[in-house]
């Protein structure tokens, strides 16, 4: 596949792609990239009770985030792979300084307080770990040997043991499996693979004892049996199957869908946000949107099998199978499949540092996709 | 797994991630498929199910306001409560025609145009379905008229609510605070849930520092409505918990006293309990009423408050940064006695200036008309008659490295931690903070300045109650604090840092040098002390507004009365085992000795006099009266 692309640009240099190769934009992304982000505005203006002013805040994000990205990807894939340290142990250092000078709300302290505005470390290091653990991988053999697995598995959990320790599961398993994709795409064996499905199915019970709050087994219970307990922690997710049910087929129109507007529905604006859309929009508003996200993650995907370096394959395989696992576990818990943990939906739920995380990624994808072909030795 | 190849294969690792590419785009598209068959069920085949669930079976959870927690003074003595409101609101979704129902309401209550504009602004706030407020404090004739008319003023509600109300008015503002509608920028914030049966939050004062105390907890009613919303029966709630009543150190009477005594007057003061470091009165005048905020000011009451000149919303008492003038010269008198630059015995010759060598400017004694103190001036009488040129001597002699960092002892240049929101720090100067703040090294005449309170250092009323208190304790570090109990569980606050130790001689020496102040004829505040039957020691200050050159006299009655010299007064009682201290200013009031200390002593005879018994006696009381004793020594 490779080589027809290659021989295909060589006979066709220039065209229509030169303008935005030069520029670093991979045009297919940026165009699914800019109609989820408008639909994700127009979804949060009726979800946050027609807040302007949220709606502006996001808007702002998203323009920081362009920027961010358009300029992360004039650098050379190279360059991020040489940064990848510095970016990985800067974030290291964010979030102890989240351990002794972090804020927070209701009981977990995740944000630094930068004057300006409020980051979330944990965000940005969805991003700085797969960078971490691909620019160590994209240096040696593949598959990767048993010690630079271990190695691999130290970059990993150092950042997740202290996300775990905010209190903060929902991010750290996410920031753990953006760094184990990167094992599992570099060829990780199957023996390996075996031995960490069994570890994750023997951790299960140690989270629940010992590292689960009692919030967080409440929202495992509840899941089991929402009926029980209707007012309490059941609540959101009957509320937001009722929303997504009774948006039918067509929905009930924008601004119109009267779990939402009536205040039914918990935290409408940010983690619930799909609810919203399944509601005011129906399934066709569902499928559309999963269509984009399907092209979207697709798209993400193609670039990371293109790619020159290995380096680039692994980072833009897992930041794209990333973007996917939100996606599935935001739907998914808003449907009521898995418990609630606290994932936005990309790009759709309100939240900055979160909205900027993933441009910043994006922008690494794009750096890839326009890397200039090198003239391989076996052609 | 063992690597079996030396050399780089790129094709092979190619061939790696393209397989495991794959499994992944595999996986991809199960789970999304999974998603999908989710949706599809959710909204297609049980679509019936929840569509009812959600339109005709109007079975809804409502939110049940808590009342808010309840503030009281140290005698039980209510300073803010609430009272049930009835408030016209409007469902605009129930109203066919929104103009002809605000025409029919008008035609049968007065609505102002202030109202309709203020409920127009709120409409686009509010989501759908959500009560908007179009009148508060309906009155009873009102709510008779509006019952009886119900029947054709469909999307219109009479509301009850209970409404924070402020029996003191202006008497508190500046501590307590007020409430006022939750903005959008808190709506950011806040738990929604928690706020979900409220509309408003503590914006400032007491009312925002304990903010999740007197919140309460929410409570829910299921409720059954009927299509057009209304509802019809309550199928069972939940209790909602009241707020957390808060009890201060607070006493009305004193506030009273002293917020009277500033009549006419621009000022703060601040009244100490030197025991417990509970704050007994804390005015800032003038004032205003905070129940103007409660249910949305009008444009034209609040322009009125932000733009007079007299600045009533301002805290002076723990925003206003002013120089402490000589009222800080006991202070610097003891950090001298302490690091021996001075001693007891230490006297100078005053001729009215002093020169620093090598700058020609003499700097002026404020406080002596031409020709000085004359000799053998000693710290007592420094301080009791507020000799400048003995400062000034003793300053160069101490450097502001010892000035400056047990001044901060003291409670000096840094928030004292009071428990209020948007206390400022003032400024302590030292070399590290001029390097900071000006980038300039520190020199002998910023010294001097500072020596007398002038200069670069600034204090809040706050700061010099605060210092009064750890002077009048002899080194204990007071710290102030106005919430005395939370429910009937008693705060105390932590000290911030340990005691001071200071020999008792100096502290003594001190002491009675500050009583002479007031009760010596040659004392600057002698003025006050007729008719006590107790002592009390202070210290009078003044500080400069505008600079007067130092070989020009200061003549008020050239100069406009908003650039008149602040007056500052410091004072504790009773001398011999004191109980209340004061730090006090009265802008543009020009003497500390006639503007300031006079209010001093009204807020201490009012102390004096409504304390139930002398501290002396209660050591022998009966044990019936064991309550007192421990209000009192604690």
């Amino acid at each position: 596949m490779y080589r027809d692309d290659f021989v295909r640009r060589i006979h066709s240099p220039g065209g229509d792609r030169r303008g935005s190769r030069s520029m670093h934009l991979d045009i297919p992304l940026l165009v699914i990239l800019a109609v989820i982000c408008l639909t994700g505005l127009f979804v949060l203006y009726s979800a946050s009770g027609q807040s302007l002013y949220l709606v502006k805040r996001q808007a702002v994000f998203m323009l920081f985030g362009f920027i961010a990205m358009i300029t992360v990807a004039q650098f050379p894939v190279r360059f991020w792979e040489r940064w990848a340290i510095v970016f990985y142990i800067g974030g290291l250092l964010a979030l102890v300084a989240v351990m002794f000078y972090g804020v927070g709300a209701k009981g977990a302290q995740r944000w630094l307080d930068l004057g300006v505005t409020r980051v979330q470390p944990s965000e940005l290091m969805k991003v700085a770990v797969p960078m971490m653990v691909s620019s160590f991988l994209g240096k040696r053999y593949i598959p990767p040997s048993f010690q630079h697995i271990f190695i691999s598995l130290v970059l990993i959990l150092l950042p997740v043991l202290l996300i775990v320790d905010q209190p903060d599961l929902g991010t750290a398993i996410l920031v753990f499996t953006s760094g184990f994709f990167v094992l599992f795409l570099a060829g990780l064996g199957k023996r390996y693979l075996l031995s960490t499905f069994l570890l994750v199915m023997a951790a299960i019970p140690t989270l629940w004892v010992f590292v689960m709050r009692d919030y967080q087994k409440q929202r495992v219970l509840t899941l089991l049996s929402p009926e029980d307990d209707k007012l309490g922690a059941g609540w959101n997710i009957i509320q937001s199957t009722t929303a997504i049910g009774s948006g039918g087929l067509a929905g009930k129109g924008w601004m119109q869908g009267t779990q939402s507007q009536l205040n039914f529905l918990p935290e409408s604006h940010t983690d619930f946000i799909i609810a919203v859309l399944a509601e005011e929009f129906g399934l066709i508003g569902v499928l559309a949107l999963c269509i984009a996200y399907f092209l979207f993650v697709g798209r993400c995907m193609l670039i990371a099998l293109n790619s020159q370096s290995q380096f680039g394959r692994l980072i833009a395989g897992s930041l794209s199978l990333t973007f996917f696992i939100y996606i599935f576990v935001n739907m998914s818990m808003v449907s009521g499949i898995l418990p609630v943990v606290g994932v936005p939906l990309p790009l759709i739920s309100y939240g900055g540092t979160s909205v900027v995380a993933l441009f910043l990624g994006f922008g690494i994808l794009m750096a890839i996709s326009t890397e200039p072909k090198r003239i391989r030795m076996d052609l | 797994m063992i690597h079996d190849s030396a050399f780089t294969d790129p094709a092979r690792e190619r061939r790696i991630f393209a397989g495991r590419l794959f499994v992944t785009a595999v996986g991809i598209t199960v789970l999304a498929i999974v998603i999908i068959v989710r949706y599809v069920d959710l909204q297609i085949n049980r679509h019936q199910n929840f569509a009812t669930h959600s339109d005709n079976n109007r079975v809804h959870v409502r939110p049940a306001a808590p009342s808010r927690g309840l503030i009281y003074d140290r005698n039980g003595e209510l300073l803010a409560d609430n009272r049930p409101t009835y408030n016209l609101t409007i469902v605009r979704e129930r109203s066919k025609s929104l103009d002809e129902l605000l025409g029919t309401i008008g035609d049968l209550i007065e609505i102002s145009d202030d109202d309709i504009k203020r409920f127009t602004k709120r409409l686009k706030r509010r989501k759908p379905f959500q009560q908007t407020p179009l009148k508060f404090n309906l009155t009873e004739q009102e709510r008779g008229i509006l019952a009886v008319n119900g029947f054709r003023l469909n999307g219109a509600e009479i509301t009850a609510r209970l409404t924070r109300f402020y029996p003191n008015r202006e008497l508190f503002a500046h501590v307590v605070g007020y409430v006022g509608r939750i903005n959008e920028r808190e709506t950011q914030n806040i738990d929604s849930i928690a706020y979900s049966g409220t509309d408003s939050i503590g914006k400032i004062g007491i009312e925002k520092y304990y903010e999740n105390q007197l919140l309460g907890k929410v409570g829910s009613e299921h409720v059954e409505t009927n299509a057009r919303g209304r509802v019809m029966r309550i199928l069972d709630s939940v209790g909602a918990t009241p707020g957390d009543s808060l009890t201060m150190h607070l006493d009305s009477r004193l506030q009273r006293v002293a917020y009277e005594a500033f009549e006419g007057e621009r000022g703060a003061l601040v009244a100490i309990d030197v025991k417990t470091g509970g704050i007994l009165s804390l005015v800032s005048a003038p004032s205003y009423d905070p129940n103007l905020f409660v249910s949305g000011i009008s444009q034209k009451n609040y322009d009125a408050l932000i733009n007079s000149s007299d600045r009533p919303m301002f805290d002076r008492a723990i925003r206003g940064q002013y120089p402490p003038g000589s009222t800080i010269k006991p202070l610097f008198g003891l950090i001298g006695l302490h690091n021996n630059t001075i001693t007891m015995d230490y006297t100078i010759n005053d001729p009215g200036y002093f020169f620093m060598e090598g700058i020609e400017r003499p700097w002026r004694d404020h406080n002596s008309k031409r020709g000085g103190h004359g000799r053998g001036v000693d710290l007592a009488e420094a301080i009791i008659e507020s000799c400048d040129v003995y400062f000034y001597k003793m300053s160069v002699k101490t450097g502001i490295d010892l000035l400056s960092s047990y001044s901060e002892m003291f409670g000096l240049g840094s928030v004292t931690g009071i428990d209020l929101p948007g206390e400022r720090p003032g400024i302590m100067p030292s070399r590290v903070w001029k390097q900071g703040a000006r980038q300039e090294a520190w020199f002998n005449g910023d010294t001097i300045n500072v020596s007398i309170g002038q200069g670069f250092m600034l204090t809040t009323p706050l700061q010099l109650a605060v210092m009064s208190a750890r002077i009048a304790s002899k080194g204990k570090m007071v710290t102030p604090q106005l919430v005395q109990s939370v429910n009937g569980v008693p705060i105390v606050p932590e000290a911030m840092a340990a005691d001071i130790e200071i020999k008792p001689e100096y502290w003594d020496y001190v002491h009675k040098a500050m009583r002479d102040v007031v009760h010596s004829p040659r004392g600057t505040a002698k003025g006050i002390s007729k008719g006590l039957d107790y002592e009390i020691a202070g210290k009078t200050g003044t500080a400069q507004v505008i600079s007067i050159d130092a070989e020009e006299e200061y003549d008020s009655s050239k100069i406009d009365k908003r650039n008149w010299d602040h007056a500052l007064f410091v004072a504790f009682a009773p001398v011999d085992d004191p109980q209340i201290a004061i730090g006090l200013i009265v802008e543009n009031g020009e003497h500390g000795s006639s503007a300031a200390a006079p209010i001093a002593r009204q807020v201490i005879d009012a102390y004096m006099k409504s304390r139930p018994v002398q501290t002396t006696q209660v050591m022998v009381a009966a044990p019936g009266a064991e309550d007192d004793v421990t209000k009192v020594a604690q």
